[in-house]
């Protein structure tokens, strides 16, 4: 069976000055995958969803999303369309309550269906509690954001890309800083979403990228180093010695 | 589930609505004009506030907006002989143009960037109304003559009747703002002050909210532009100067940036501290100036900014 591509990538390259972060990464990504891109620091990860997502312009080359060209498309269109993208470094609004940041994400897909009015208010409440309850924070709906814990605050992350409801969910090192028995929790959110949406997950935790993906994709200089099953990876001499084995 | 408490809050502006309609029959005639005076005013520090508290844009311009008003009004009253009723739109409309175009372009800049750009955009269009004097009579101004401010059977010259006005038209810029900042379109405003990265992120389109809170923003206060030279029957350069850029900014901090009423609050307080020190003091502004220190240290975020962080939580 045929998987059908959501995102692909061709010759997507991205300068920094003198540095190329992105150096000519040919990439597909069927629908309904988990895919985690791991690398060592530097390696361009962040870089490299960046530019899938819209956030910074590549120098060259050219990415796809399903079918349509989306390389000069800003970023906001892009999350409209279906792309979320949760950030490396938790970003939330700390000063609203947990209702409302996850309302705003919630809010700009109903935008989207263009369902207006009366019953646009109780479908926004009953999506927004949706998503805090799928993360457990329901019964903090009320409370700020920024008064909540670190793992909290990430979790949030999640719940505001998921009320999205996105075809492709990128997730930037989500598990960093989490305690153990949060990332439990986590892997069996990721399992949840799979059943909705596409993931993309940037990850150092090398056990929950090994629990989680169907595929894996290297990257180390800015290139594709390698990539293939998590058993694949595993053997690959070439990324042990590059990151593994290190 | 917290139907009630903005039913609250719902209830408290129709309150002051109520008990500003109250206070016309009571109060003594010096103070029925200050009111009628600050209840326009308010209405432009009103508008400065969605932009300035609720989308977090701190603009250096809006005498801009404010002259665009008074002038739109004046210049058709003077020149084409227009109606009162028509002049105030033609205000409205004047400043909302004018905003339209000066936030497309200023837009494209942040932080201390566009209040700089915003400045020189209201200083272009002060001294472009000095040098179209034979028009303008920007540096002495022209009256509008009583006859012609009427609206209909109301005389907007009498004091009864130009404090209904003015009123009429806070309220409509109050409940107008209420309704913007708890609709959705309100919350996204919010969210650009806050993280504007984060709600770019969540796919809204930044530069169009931007616009949209300026022109609101300028809306109001071309209306209370066109309205304050309607009641009060002058026109004149001096509505374009700087100064008008810094009072709302004032009124609103000393109010309370991000709440609906403070800009009420601070546009009140400050009339009657100048009213107030300029009868027992010869260097009065050295006492204003004493007593506006003094609350920023202990209310930073305004008088209504610290009734809501300490008593109201509720207070939108």
């Amino acid at each position: 069976m045929a998987a059908v591509t959501l995102l692909s990538a061709r010759g997507l390259t991205r300068d920094f000055g003198g540095l190329r972060a992105v150096d000519q990464v040919d990439f597909d990504l069927p629908r309904g995958q988990v895919r985690a891109v791991i690398g060592p620091n530097g390696a361009g990860k962040t870089t490299f969803v960046n530019l899938l997502c819209g956030r910074i312009p590549p120098s060259e080359g050219r990415i796809q999303f399903e079918g349509r060209d989306i390389t000069r498309q800003p970023a906001h269109v892009r999350v409209a369309s279906g792309i979320a993208y949760t950030f490396q470094i938790t970003s939330i609004f700390g000063k609203l309550s947990l209702y409302d940041n996850v309302a705003l994400a919630a809010q700009r897909r109903l935008f989207n269906e263009k369902s207006k009015g009366r019953a646009a208010g109780s479908l926004l409440r009953a999506r927004t509690m949706e998503a805090l309850e799928r993360v457990n924070l329901a019964e903090l709906a009320q409370q700020i954001a920024g008064s909540l814990s670190y793992g909290h605050q990430r979790l949030l992350e999640i719940a505001m890309g998921l009320a999205l409801g996105p075809k492709l969910l990128i997730l930037d090192e989500p598990t960093q800083g989490l305690a153990d028995g949060e990332i439990e929790n986590f892997i069996d959110l990721v399992r949840g979403v799979v059943r909705e949406a596409t993931v993309l997950l940037i990850e150092h935790n090398m056990g929950v990228v090994m629990r989680l993906a169907d595929r894996i994709t290297v990257l180390n200089f800015g290139k594709v180093l390698a990539e293939g099953s998590p058993a694949e990876i595993r053997a690959d001499p070439a990324v042990q010695s590059a990151y593994l084995g290190g | 589930m917290n139907g009630r408490l903005l039913d609250r809050a719902l209830l408290l502006h129709l309150g002051v609505i109520a008990g500003l309609i109250v206070l016309q029959y009571w109060l003594p005639a010096y103070h029925h004009g200050i009111v009628a005076r600050v209840l326009v005013l308010a209405s432009f520090a009103l508008g400065y506030n969605i932009l300035f508290g609720y989308t977090g844009l701190l603009s250096l311009g809006h005498a801009l907006f404010f002259g665009a008003g008074v002038y739109g009004a004046g210049m058709v009253m003077r020149e084409f002989g227009w109606p009162a009723s028509a002049a105030l739109v033609s205000g409205i409309l004047s400043a909302a143009l004018v905003s339209l175009v000066v936030g497309f372009l200023a837009l494209r800049t942040v932080g201390v960037a566009f209040m700089i750009v915003t400045l020189m955009f209201a200083q272009t269009g002060y001294l472009t109304s000095l040098l179209f004097n034979r028009y303008t009579r920007g540096d002495e101004g022209f009256v509008i003559p009583q006859a012609a401010r009427a609206i209909g059977p109301f005389d907007l010259s009498d004091s009864t009747t130009r404090y209904f006005a003015a009123l009429l038209l806070f309220a409509i810029c109050l409940l107008i703002k209420l309704a913007l900042v708890r609709s959705s379109t309100g919350r996204v405003l919010v969210s650009i002050r806050e993280n504007e990265e984060r709600s770019r992120m969540l796919g809204y389109n930044i530069f169009r909210y931007k616009l949209l809170a300026l022109v609101i923003s300028g809306a109001f206060a071309g209306a209370a532009g066109a309205m304050y030279a309607l009641l009060f029957g002058y026109v004149g350069a001096t509505f374009v100067s700087i100064q008008y850029s810094i009072f709302p900014l004032l009124w609103v901090l000393l109010g309370g940036a991000g709440t609906v009423l403070g800009p009420l609050v601070g546009t009140l307080l400050m009339f009657y501290l100048v009213d107030l020190t300029s009868g027992i003091a010869a260097a009065s502004l050295l006492a204003v100036g004493v007593v506006l220190v003094i609350l920023i240290l202990w209310f930073p975020k305004g008088v209504l900014g610290a009734v809501r962080e300490r008593a109201l939580p509720w207070l939108p």
